[in-house]
């Protein structure tokens, strides 16, 4: 086994015991993206400088190849959410996630695709054009960290950051059978990461396996007071978590999700998975969510109006791209953002700034966005409501596994309709990660969602990592 | 039946006041907040609106604010919560900029202002915190429009009346007054030329007797007080001509052309903008306490009206130089001082209001930054009182005061300029002036008592002032008469 495919925890040990430095992982993690990344597509842009390596400290806690998403700033490396409009934009300071990986010793692999700003479930809504999944390059891996997943998924890194506005950690973890937490809101600092819609962002990890999750999220975690969102409390060490104990843990099973559309597959996938839970001590029940049905279309209101708003500083005045107006139109300064709009921004992010434009104006606010705001509270008291009694929720991470390349480019509410089962989570605020639970005939990878409370964390890695310890799907590599 | 001629019209006027706090950095970054610096060197980031940057609150801000609203009568909303208002200009990094919307800091608050006969009630609708924004400047050297983002940021409260104004001079009156009222709070310069005072006006004209407003106008580009004066009187009129021709207002915002000396179109409704406002998801709404809102209460100073009162009451000033004292907070307070040392409160206000406000006219500065302290000034006055030194003479040393921070005392002793009070000394001078001015003597012998002080400006001239006039002026008496 070369050193790209070791998990960090693997590593780690191997580094501790002096069978293999951080120099020599690295390389091998670079020589696996000169190798594979041609045909996955995961980066669109690599730090083959070893740059970090140079400055790297021996004592450093974590000297682990790490991949970026192109949405999250590292000061003066391009970031430009797989868009044109960021062209040659270089961010002059670090996330804090940036920041304290950075302290620990990181050494950025480069920044991996996704849909342009986030915008997507598939990363075919890049500039780049899409990435292809490790598993079946005519493929999807998801998205809108697809590319942060098939980097992982593909060995072409050890593990990676995501960020996840309605299951963009989730979903292509799923589709590329790797592990992806979205931590609650509020747990993790988003200075630095390029806002889709502020009050859902947040980041988090995409690994091989539960207990790189757990370290990564150590890693990670914590109040900033950059970030008037993030919320000052403790953060435990999540990998004291991994007890491997799931005894009376009491799991919902909500109802809505089993229905039409959820792949039969993906479905026995899920329902063995249960199985295995149940034997090492889980207690199941029947729970109800009664406004999921409504999440879709509140997310899409909720999102897009933010996405709106925080689309508008892509002016062409400051950064990025501009583009002149050939003939004076309105004003040479309204040519100016139209031009540069108009060339800088792919179809959906046109379709959402469009979108979120029109439920925040006048005469329209009231039925669309405060509507929204007001079904948002009655999907996070659902949840609330089954947690009073259960310690976890479980269900698919998305309805099918990874569908083909342009398949539902021509359909976007097909394509809205993969995030039916992570889309809640944001909105209620609440933690949730995807792990593989088997693979469908088709060989593609298929993944198991599990939920729980405001910063119950633990309770969560605590299930997966039982459920992984009991299974060997993380174990099974994709051949790029 | 009325005609048009007879028709008894009745303004009604609103104000929008935006006042810059002099907070020490901006409010939603750790950049300075000053005025006048290189452009765009007061930036960063988070005022530039980079991607991935977050806005954190400026606490100070807050307090400032909290304070605005407490001095305006207003009621204090107990949650703090932000919003975003959306429209793309070039000066505007975020495309958005942050203020309140639905739950402004302050609402229902009012000012009394002074009037002819007594004073008025002038209801403050509400007040908000936002974001200023950056300026542009259009250079037609380069043919390009620059923007410098260090204005970019500054906190900003925006100060609304209710339509409660009557007249172009209530309108004046009302920013007279707030201003007064905002500058005893210490919490912005209030200065109309570098912008961290600014305001928007609203005037409607109906015919008296009628309840509902009519069609409004907003004036904007007025840089004095004197302008939103002018400018309203000039909507006025138009307002009035259009109603007498039979012909209506069309609801836009209009230009105030200070070289015109008129108001011109910018937009119309139709051109006003859809701000979609909707709550700022970056910034988490927060409760502030009563606690909270009582302990910036105390810190609140006496307010102009009050110290008005008081002076008047405590000193005994009549009501002009209590009025004139008050205008400016730390005048008043330099009163009070000399007062505790020098118990002549009117001589101390002479003082203030002739000398002393001369010298910082003159020299563009004001009484903290002068160099002179009350026991300096009371010094002084003392020594004119007990006759060491002559009117004249104490103002030449104020001035050497000022200029060298020195005392009074220090400056007589080496200018030598203490009054001459030797008596045979002064009848020498005399001496010299009679035998100079042998024809004056004889007018004076004649009746012509008035060429009398003549001879006592020879004499001052000869002693360099330094002589007593009056007692000058009774020893040449003295001695023509024996002669």
């Amino acid at each position: 086994m070369s050193l790209n495919e070791l998990t960090a925890h693997e590593i780690l040990g191997l580094i501790k015991t002096k069978k293999t430095t951080p120099n020599d992982v690295y390389q091998s993690v670079i020589s696996a993206v000169r190798e594979k990344d041609s045909a996955v597509k995961a980066y669109v842009r690599t730090c083959e400088n070893n740059a970090d390596l140079a400055t790297l400290k021996a004592d450093a806690k974590f000297p682990i190849p790490t991949t970026n998403k192109d949405n999250i700033c590292i000061s003066g490396h391009e970031t430009t959410c797989s868009s044109k409009i960021l062209a040659g934009f270089k961010p002059p300071y670090d996330a804090t996630v940036i920041k304290k990986l950075k302290e620990t010793g990181a050494l950025f692999v480069g920044n991996a695709n996704m849909d342009e700003f986030a915008f997507g479930s598939s990363t075919e809504n890049s500039a780049f054009g899409p990435s292809r999944n490790p598993w079946n390059l005519d493929c999807v891996p998801g998205g809108s960290s697809g590319g942060s997943a098939a980097a992982v998924a593909s060995d072409q890194t050890i593990w990676a950051l995501g960020s996840d506005t309605g299951g963009s950690i989730r979903q292509p973890a799923s589709f590329c059978g790797v592990v992806g937490v979205k931590p609650t809101y509020g747990r993790v600092s988003r200075f630095g990461l390029i806002a889709f819609a502020s009050s859902l962002d947040q980041i988090g990890p995409l690994t091989k396996d539960v207990t790189d999750a757990a370290l990564l999220l150590n890693i990670i975690s914590g109040y900033d007071p950059m970030d008037s969102t993030s919320i000052n409390e403790p953060v435990p060490d999540y990998t004291k978590s991994l007890t491997g104990d799931v005894r009376g843990l009491k799991i919902g099973i909500p109802k809505e999700f089993f229905i039409e559309g959820l792949d039969p597959e993906v479905r026995q996938a899920v329902e063995a998975a249960i199985e295995v839970l149940k034997a090492k001590g889980a207690v199941f029940k029947t729970v109800s969510l009664p406004h999921s049905e409504y999440s879709v279309a509140t997310y899409y209101i909720i999102a897009t109006a933010e996405a709106s708003s925080n689309l508008a500083r892509y002016d062409g005045v400051r950064f990025g791209l501009r583009e002149q107006a050939k003939t004076l139109r309105k004003a040479p300064i309204i040519d100016m953002f139209e031009e540069t709009r108009d060339a800088g921004f792919g179809a959906e992010s046109k379709r959402r700034i469009m979108l979120g434009t029109y439920s925040l104006s006048s005469g329209y606010y009231d039925a669309y966005y405060l509507r929204a705001q007001k079904v948002r509270t009655l999907i996070k008291n659902d949840f609330d409501a089954v947690f009073a009694d259960c310690d976890a929720i479980l269900t698919p991470t998305a309805p099918t596994t990874a569908f083909k390349i342009g398949e539902k480019t021509d359909d976007p509410l097909a394509m809205y309709l993969s995030d039916i089962y992570t889309i809640s989570v944001n909105l209620a605020g609440i933690p949730a990660m995807s792990l593989p639970c088997g693979f469908s005939k088709a060989g593609l990878p298929i993944g198991l969602q599990i939920i729980t409370k405001h910063f119950a964390e633990e309770t969560m890695l605590r299930v997966a990592h039982t459920y992984e310890q009991a299974t060997d799907w993380h174990k099974k590599v994709a051949k790029v | 039946m009325t005609t048009q001629t007879e028709k008894k019209f009745e303004t009604v006027i609103g104000l929008e006041v935006h006042l810059q706090f002099k907070t020490r950095t901006k409010i939603f970054c750790g950049c300075a907040n000053e005025f006048g610096n290189q452009p765009n060197t007061q930036t960063c980031p988070i005022c530039l609106g980079l991607p991935g940057t977050l806005p954190v609150f400026n606490r100070t801000a807050l307090e400032y604010a909290i304070k605005v609203a407490l001095a305006l009568n207003a009621k204090v909303s107990s949650t703090i919560k932000f919003d975003r208002k959306n429209y793309y200009y070039p000066d505007l990094p975020k495309g958005y900029q942050i203020s309140q919307f639905d739950k402004p800091i302050a609402r229902d608050g009012f000012i009394m202002i002074p009037t002819a006969s007594s004073e008025k009630r002038i209801g403050i609708h509400r007040a908000h915190l936002e974001e200023d924004a950056g300026k542009i400047i259009h250079d037609s050297d380069i043919k390009a429009s620059l923007v410098d983002y260090n204005r970019t940021g500054t906190p900003l409260m925006e100060i609304v009346t209710e339509p409660d104004l009557r007249s172009p001079q209530e309108a004046y009156d009302y920013l007279t007054t707030l201003k007064l009222i905002l500058k005893y709070l210490d919490v912005s310069d209030c200065d109309m030329e570098k912008g961290s005072l600014r305001c928007d006006a609203n005037i409607s004209v109906r015919e008296v007797g009628e309840t509902i407003l009519r069609t409004k106008t907003e004036l904007k580009n007025m840089n004095s007080f004197k302008a939103v004066k002018i400018a309203l009187e000039f909507e006025e009129a138009r307002h009035r001509a259009v109603y007498l021709a039979g012909e209506t207002i069309t609801q836009e915002t209009r230009l105030w052309n200070e070289i015109k000396q008129m108001t011109v179109t910018m937009r119309s409704k139709e051109q006003a903008h859809d701000y979609r406002y909707f709550p700022e998801p970056d910034l988490v709404p927060f409760i502030v306490s009563t606690e909270q809102i009582d302990e910036i209460r105390q810190t609140l100073p006496e307010f102009p009206e009050a110290k008005l009162n008081r002076l008047k009451n405590q000193y005994g000033l009549n009501d002009y130089d209590a009025n004139v004292l008050v205008q400016e907070k730390a005048i008043a307070n330099f009163f009070e001082d000399c007062c505790k040392i020098y118990q002549e409160p009117k001589k101390i206000c002479n003082w203030l209001t002739g000398a002393i406000a001369a010298e910082i006219n003159s020299r563009n500065n004001d009484i903290v930054q002068l160099k002179i302290s009350p026991q300096n000034l009371t010094a002084l006055i003392a020594k004119v009182e007990n006759g060491v030194v002559s009117n004249l003479v104490a103002k030449d040393i104020l001035t050497m005061m000022i200029d060298s921070g020195q005392s009074a005392d220090i400056i007589i002793a080496e200018k030598g300029l203490a009054q001459v009070s030797d008596d045979s000394a002064l009848e020498k001078v005399i001496d010299e002036i009679l035998a100079a001015n042998p024809g004056v003597v004889a007018q004076i012998k004649e009746g012509k008592d008035s060429a009398k002080g003549f001879l006592v400006g020879q004499a001052m001239k000869k002693t360099q002032g330094k002589a007593n006039p009056k007692k000058l002026g009774e020893m040449i008496t003295r001695r023509l008469l024996n002669a």
